[in-house]
Order: C-alpha cells, then structure tokens, then sequence
C-alpha cells in the first residue's frame, strides 16, 4: 500500500525532471513540455493529498479534485497559446533555440 | 503736545526719508525744527516737578513675559532729556553749517533725527526691552551716520568696525537682560529692584548677570577691550563726532549702568570688575592720545579716556559722581568736537595737527572757545570739568587708593595731551598754506560754538549741577586732593608746553602708543586666526562629509549597485528562470521553516 509520502515522492522527482527540463533544455517545445510536466507533477500531489483526506462521511476531500480539474484546463489553454506563439516565433525566426531569442523586441 | 517730545525727531525721520530725499533744505529744516521742538517739550518736563506718562502692555505672552511701553521720569531721566536735546539742537544748527554742501545731506538729517528719537527712548525707557531696543537703534544710526561718506573706504570699514563691535557687548547685554528676566520674571526697573533681595543667596548669578549687563556699556561706551571701534568712528563727519561719539550715544553706556545700578551693586565683584576697566581705559586712552596726530582722534582718545573716568564712578558705586562727570564731559567735549570741526572745515579738511599752527590769528572764536573746552577737559579750576574730575578722584581716594593713584596719572596725561594739542593746533607759525590762509567760520557754525563754551565753563559749579542738573555732590574732604589735582595738572601742561612749543615735528616716537598698543593688529591677527580655522573647518567638512559623503556616496552607491545588477542581467531566459526558482525556495524556505 502506497503512501502519501510515496506519492509526494514520485510528484517532486516529476516536478524536478520538469524544473530540469525547463532550465537546461535549449528547444522551446521541450521547454513547453517540461512545464507540462510540472503541472502534472502538482496535479498528482494534489489528487494525492485528496485520496489521503478522508471526510468524517468516508468520502475523499474533492475539493482538491476540482482543483486538478481546473489546472488542467487552464494548462490546455495555456498549451494552445504557447504553441500559437511558437508558431508565429519561428515563422518570425526560423527558430526555436532560447539562445536565439534574447532580446526583448524584434 | 509734551507726550510728543521723543516722537518729533521720529516723525522727522520718517518725512525726510518718505518725501523731502530730493529736498535738501527742506530736510535740514524739519530736522531742526523737530529737535529745537523735542528741546521746547524737554524742558518744558524738566520744569514740572511730576509728569507722569500713560503707559501701556506691548508684549504679552503668557502672563510670564511682560514688557510695556513706559515711560520713566525721574530727576534723572529729566536731565538727560534736556541735555540730549540742548545739545542735540545745538549740533543740529552746527550742521547746517558743516554739510551745507554736501551731496547727502537729506539722508544726514534724516539719520541725525532717527538717532535723537533712539537716543531720547534709551534716556525715557523703563523697561529693559524698550532700553534694548532703543539702544540698538542708536547702534544702526551710529552706524549709518560713521558710513554717511560710505563711497570712501576707511568711513565704510569704520561704519562696519562699530557696528560688529557693539554688537558683541550686545549681545552679552541681551544674556544678562534674559538672566534678570529669568531670575525676576520682569524687566521693569522698578519690578526688578524689590524682587532682588530673593537672588541675595546666589552672588555667583548676580556677578555673572551684572558683568553682562555691563559687557552692554563696555561696547557703547568704548571701554577697554571692545574701545577699538571709537577712535575710527571719528570718520564719520564731525558733528556726529560730536553728538554720538562724544555726547550722547557712548554717554548711553554710563547712563545705562547708573539706571540699573541697584542690580550692579548687589554684586561687590562686578563694581570692583567695572571700577579697574574704567580706570585701565582712561590710563590707556590717555596715553595713546599723547602720540596720536589727527586732532579728531586725540579728542576721540579723550573721549575713552573720560568715558573711563565715569565708569570708574560707576564702579566705585556713586552714580552722582558719574552722572556729573557725563554731563560736564558732554558739554566740554560736544564744544571742543565742533570747534575742531570748525578748525577741519576751514582748513579744508586737514586734520593733521602738524599742518596747522598758529590758528589763534586766524580764527579767533574757534580759538577761545576750544580753549574753554580744553581747560574744563583738563580739570583746570573753575571750568566744569574740574568739578566733575574731582569728584571722581575724590571718591577713588575714599575708596580704592590703586585706581586712585592711577586716576590722578591719567590727569596728569589728559593735562599733558590736551595742551600738546592747544600749543600745536593754535600756537606757534602756520606751517602750511591752508593754515596761513584760513578764516573764521560762519555764524552757524561759531553760534553753538559761542553757546555750548560758557555751559562747559559754568557747569560744575555746584549751584548749578545741584539746581538745574537736581543732583547732589559728593561731600568734600579736605583740600588734598583738589591740590594734588591741581598740581598734576600744572606739572601735565607745564611739561607739554615745554616739549611742544615752537615744534614743529613730533619730538618723540613712542611706536607702542603710535600703534595703540598694537590692539587692531592683535584683533585682527586673532580674526583671521579663528576665521582661518573655522574656514578649514568648514572646507574639510564641505569637501569630506559633503561632496564625498553625501554627494558622491550616493552617485557612487548607485552607480555601484547599478553595475553589480547589471551583471545579472544576462538576456538568458533560462538564467532569470533559475533565479526565480531560487527566490521561490528561498521565500518558502522562510515561510515555512522560519
């Protein structure tokens, strides 16, 4: 039987990965996935700490649930700007590297 | 009508200033005609036995600090009322004649008038407040007055000379004016008097504030060490000599000091203090004026070495010996003042002694008239000034032998200097062109000349300081002293005419009293010492603390955080992405495990 820890364990090593990827990845759809990632690695915890929160009635605390309900689609919103923004990027630059993009204005 | 007596010479002031600058003869008359109107009034209050004046709350704050505006009218007051304008008008005419042709004359008589109504206030105030602030105006006339030829450098540097060095007495006056306010809770005379016996107890506060209120008398009335101001003012034209810097203004010191005597005497210290400081003036005026060569300057030395003499009344606490002494010395000296500026204007201006000779030809008026000044100055028999002089050494004798012993020396130098002076200006061969060439002066001029000589005559008899002046006279002892007067004053002149008759240079060089004790040179080596200092002080502190403390430290600190920031301004997306983590741990790590 896992445990909250447990949980909360694989939720940061994800969290981590996804830190990881944002900070040292050069490519920004990897970037774009890597924070992904670390949504996800949050909605775990999250579901995690609602499976673990047992209401007197014997019900698990849903609040937290909603709560996921809400990141992700607030993440498949952002999903669909972010790419919209990469697209027109590198149809601007013809790149996606970070270290092509570093000033602030075209 | 007589509640307007100081109030003339101010309306004067104000009319000349406001509407007749451009009318000199109008202005001259005004002013006349304002003092002989405050002279009218004056003696009109003398001759009543009580007058009494309204009197009213200027100031009032809180209930603690009172000052009204009131008048006082004692014999006193009364006397110096009537000697202030008498003389006053006197100069007044004389004037007309001295500044008929100059350029500024409206702003003479207009200054000339602010100073009788300041003067007439200090002589009618009865409060220290009024006294103070009459007596600064006195101080800011006087200095217009020295300044009246201002486009020249020496009056301009004598005018500011004055004005710094009365200022520093009176400030002393001003800390002594607050320590009886403190102590008493007034600053009317006639308050302070019966609350002093509460201070008996503190003869230390009473000292300290009675040398204060001194530290006043010792600026205005040129006594030693702040005397250094005096001789220079003699820059001013000469009438002003006359009447401010012989007669009255330097006058104010003494009549000050003997109008809150009752504080000064609580303190046997400070009279004995004031006593010494007259004496060393006199002695040092006088022999400073044995080696001086303009004739303005002799009588200003004079004019310290008498002013001396009454202090040293004060100090030997008899204020009818000084009073006396006051009155006398401002007839005599008024009259030899304008009869040396008669001698000046004839002469064109030239106040070297040496230039002249001979001028009792040529100038007959000037002549006998200066010599009826110069023997009451001396103390020859039966001229006022012996009297007067008398009842100072009387007193000394009684009192206090040392100051005695010196009082008779400087008789002696008075003696000596005052006939050096007779024998070289009016005896002997003209020795230059204008000398031989000069006439007498106007009317005018020679009027007051002709009035002011028999008062300095007749003045100490003692029927009239006791009738008209309502003063007592010392009681006398003996004949020791009027003979031992009388003997230096023999020995004095007998010993200047010797020396100085059929000279015609100065047969000694004393450089110590050419110099005047070399006291400018001291004042102003120590002020460029201080002011050097306190300029280093200052630049240090203005380039150090200043410019590189606060000035460029807060350039520099912004500059350098601003190149310490710069650095982490990478343009690297990533870079400012790991920075921010950071922060992000950091700010849970504090709120979390703090």
């Amino acid at each position: 039987m896992a445990t909250l820890g447990d949980y909360l364990i694989v939720s940061g090593i994800l969290f981590a990965i996804g830190f990881a990827g944002v900070l040292l990845r050069r490519n920004l759809i990897i970037i774009l996935m890597s924070l992904e990632l670390m949504l996800n690695a949050a909605n775990l915890s999250l579901v995690a700490f609602s499976r673990f929160r047992v209401q007197p009635t014997g019900l698990p605390d849903y609040n937290a649930q909603v709560f996921v309900f809400f990141i992700i689609t607030v993440a498949a919103a952002e999903v669909a700007v972010g790419l919209a923004i990469l697209v027109a990027l590198f149809r601007a630059r013809q790149t996606t590297d970070v270290k092509d993009i570093s000033s602030l204005k075209f | 009508m007589k509640s307007m007596l100081p109030w003339y010479a101010f309306i004067s002031a104000t009319v000349i200033t406001l509407f007749a600058l451009r009318f000199k003869a109008l202005s001259s008359f005004i002013s006349v005609a304002a003092v002989l109107g405050s002279f009218i009034c004056s003696c009109l209050v003398f001759a009543r036995s009580s007058v009494s004046a309204p009197e009213f709350t200027w100031i009032e704050l809180g209930g603690v600090f009172k000052v009204p505006l009131g008048f006082v009218l004692d014999s006193l007051s009364k006397t110096m009322l009537v000697l202030v304008s008498g003389i006053g008008s006197l100069i007044h005419i004389y004037s007309l004649g001295y500044m008929r042709n100059d350029e500024g004359k409206s702003r003479y008589f207009a200054a000339l008038s602010l100073f009788m109504f300041a003067m007439l206030g200090i002589v009618l105030s009865n409060n220290f407040v009024m006294l103070f602030v009459f007596w600064e105006l006195v101080g800011f006339t006087s200095y217009v007055l020295i300044g009246h030829w201002f486009y020249r450098d020496a009056p301009a540097e004598a005018a500011k000379k004055a004005f710094i060095t009365t200022r520093i007495g009176d400030f002393g006056f001003m800390i002594g004016i607050l320590m009886i306010w403190a102590a008493t809770g007034s600053v009317v005379f006639t308050q302070i008097a019966p609350r002093l016996p509460i201070l008996m107890a503190h003869p230390a506060f009473l000292t300290v504030t009675a040398l204060l209120i001194f530290c006043g008398a010792i600026g205005k009335s040129a006594q030693f060490p702040l005397h250094v101001w005096l001789p220079d003012a003699m820059e001013g034209p000469t009438p002003i000599s006359a009447l401010i810097h012989a007669a009255t203004m330097v006058a104010a010191g003494v009549y000050m000091l003997v109008r809150v005597a009752f504080v000064i005497q609580t303190s046997q210290t400070a009279l004995l203090v004031i006593a010494w400081i007259g004496t060393i003036t006199a002695v040092m005026a006088a022999l400073i004026a044995t080696q001086q060569n303009d004739i303005k300057r002799i009588l200003a030395y004079s004019t310290l070495s008498q002013l001396g003499y009454m202090v040293m009344a004060v100090g030997l606490a008899s204020n009818e010996a000084a009073i006396f002494h006051l009155f006398t010395h401002a007839f005599f000296k008024a009259l030899l003042f304008l009869a040396a500026g008669s001698v000046i204007v004839m002469l064109h201006h030239e106040q070297n002694i040496w230039k002249m000779g001979g001028l009792s030809r040529n100038l007959p008026i000037t002549f006998l008239t200066f010599v009826a000044g110069a023997l009451a100055l001396i103390g020859c028999p039966p001229f006022s000034g012996f009297f007067s002089k008398d009842a100072i050494l009387t007193l000394a004798y009684e009192r206090n032998m040392p100051i005695f012993v010196v009082g008779l020396f400087t008789a002696f130098l008075t003696a000596f200097y005052v006939m050096r002076l007779l024998v070289i200006v009016f005896f002997g061969k003209p020795r230059s062109d204008i000398a031989r060439k000069s006439k007498e002066s106007p009317f005018v001029m020679t009027g007051p000349l002709i009035v002011l000589a028999p008062l300095a005559t007749i003045g100490g008899f003692a029927f009239f300081a006791r009738n008209f002046f309502a003063l007592p006279i010392e009681k006398e002892v003996g004949a020791l002293v009027p003979v031992l007067a009388i003997g230096v004053l023999i020995l004095g002149s007998g010993l200047a005419i010797g020396f100085y008759r059929n000279r015609t240079s100065e047969p000694f060089d004393i450089a110590l009293l050419r110099h005047k004790f070399y006291f400018d040179e001291l004042y102003n080596w120590l002020i460029d010492w201080t002011q050097e200092l306190l300029a280093r002080i200052a630049a240090f502190f203005d380039r150090w603390i200043i410019d590189a403390g606060a000035v460029g430290g807060s350039g520099g600190g912004t500059w350098g955080i601003g190149a310490l920031l710069r650095l982490v301004q990478v343009g690297n997306l990533q870079a400012y992405l790991f920075l921010f983590g950071l922060g992000i741990v950091a700010l849970i790590y504090f709120a979390v495990f703090r």
